[in-house]
């Protein structure tokens, strides 16, 4: 009982602090908040019994993605979003209630949380965790499945990670030619 | 109320995705759309991570005496997207910044007006 | 940033324990909760922080970006390689029960060095981001 209040009240966090982010116009508070998302979710990704994803969430969105936002905000010097006056909320709005309500029907078939005989609990599964220790000898399920069952997945992701790494720096590793810091707002023609 | 407690994750989830959605479509400011993408983003991984849970189950770390555990493919699946989701935001990112330095501003319609003005 | 004197000295107590963990956590992914994505990380982030509070050109001597370049993809090569090694002793690629006596210890020994792989290029592809954006506002 206990980690469903737990579970419902870090929820009801995270959905406040979403409203929040999209009423709020200062960049700087914006990423501030975005932090404690990511904080408050791997909150939820413990009590939900995934420890793995709640240490990554904890390091990477907490610590790496805010400091790079930040970064990007002085580099921009942005600090605050103007309203747009082009734009009307209804279209949006319409769009996102309509998108949102076919999900909420969809998950209405859905099994509920936590339940054992859900599909995705009964297939491969039940197979990685009886096979792990008699095949890998190795205790934790989520490294075995991530390097040895999952192998070439994770070579895949991890090429991923080196070809952004790569595409970051091309974009803006090294240092800004001379005529670009004399013109920062750049010729109409190369534009 | 079973029927609530047992479908209340997946709504908040997908509330969470379509106020990601809502500011990624309706907001102008490039950093403020990154932080959307990045909203729906773990509200994704939040979805998939629901679906692994097991009542009662721990953690898919194999111990004596424990017999229920969740389910551990969700976890390597999300655990490799969160660091490829870093990574991919930084791009983004580093593109904001050199709109930035291209055009002077991250505002969208500004950008559009700079464009037609040519 | 780089005269705050509180900041500096519970950071240089901090940032030992920061790596050291992220050793640990890398190196203990088979029997508790970490593995080479969480480890690169947040040793990266050790890193950073060191970057923050003395600046940027202290970071920089400390890994160099030549250096993070390579290292960026040897752990890709390790990963890689490991795969081709077992092609060579007969198995399939990626299968790592053949590089070793059984097949628990091929596994194990696999594992272990796909996830040092993996801890490498994500530890040095995150510094490489850093670095672009925080060098970006250099004069």
């Amino acid at each position: 009982m206990i980690d469903v209040i737990i579970n419902v009240t870090l929820l009801a966090f995270l959905a406040i602090t979403a409203v929040a982010i999209i009423r709020m116009s200062n960049l700087f508070a914006i990423i501030m908040l975005f932090s404690m998302f990511s904080f408050l979710s791997a909150g939820v990704f413990i009590v939900m019994d995934a420890i793995d994803v709640a240490f990554t969430e904890a390091a990477v969105g907490t610590g790496v993605s805010t400091v790079l936002m930040l970064a990007t905000l002085a580099l921009t010097k942005d600090q605050k979003e103007k309203q747009p006056v082009a734009h009307r909320p209804w279209l949006p709005l319409t769009v996102v209630i309509v998108t949102g309500s076919a999900l909420v029907y969809g998950t209405l078939d859905i099994p509920p949380f936590g339940d054992p005989d859900a599909p995705a609990q009964t297939h491969v599964a039940p197979e990685y965790l009886e096979r792990s220790i008699p095949e890998t000898g190795v205790q934790n399920v989520v490294t075995s499945v991530l390097a040895s069952y999952r192998g070439f997945d994770t070579l895949g992701e991890v090429t991923v990670v080196f070809t952004a790494g790569i595409a970051v720096m091309l974009l803006i590793g090294g240092r800004r030619r001379k005529e670009e810091l004399e013109q920062p707002q750049g010729d109409p023609d190369d534009a | 109320m079973d029927f609530i407690i047992g479908h209340y994750n997946y709504w908040v989830v997908i509330f969470l995705m379509m106020a990601g959605f809502y500011t990624i479509i309706s907001r102008g400011n490039l950093v403020k759309k990154i932080v959307g993408l990045n909203i729906f983003q773990v509200s994704v991984f939040m979805l998939y991570i629901t679906m692994s849970t097991v009542h009662g189950g721990a953690a898919p770390i194999i111990s004596e005496g424990v017999e229920n555990y969740s389910n551990p493919l969700p976890h390597v699946l999300i655990l490799t997207a969160i660091v490829v989701g870093v990574a991919t935001t930084s791009l983004g990112l580093a593109l904001v910044v050199r709109i930035k330095e291209a055009y002077g501003t991250i505002e969208e319609d500004e950008i559009h007006e700079l464009d037609h003005s040519l | 940033m780089t005269h705050n004197l509180i900041l500096r000295v519970v950071s240089k107590s901090l940032i030992p324990l920061i790596i050291l963990f992220a050793l640990y956590v890398q190196f203990h992914g088979d029997f508790g909760p970490g593995g080479g994505f969480q480890a690169g990380v947040i040793m990266s982030a050790g890193i950073i922080l060191y970057a923050l509070v003395f600046g940027l050109d202290a970071a920089e001597q400390v890994i160099q970006p030549p250096l993070l370049r390579i290292l960026a993809s040897i752990g890709v090569v390790i990963y890689a390689g490991v795969g081709i090694v077992s092609l060579f002793f007969g198995g399939n690629y990626l299968n790592y029960s053949v590089l070793a006596d059984n097949q628990v210890a091929g596994q194990h020994l696999g594992i272990l060095l796909v996830e040092l792989g993996v801890g490498i290029t994500v530890f040095s592809v995150m510094l490489i981001i850093y670095f672009s954006f925080a060098g970006r506002s250099r004069p």
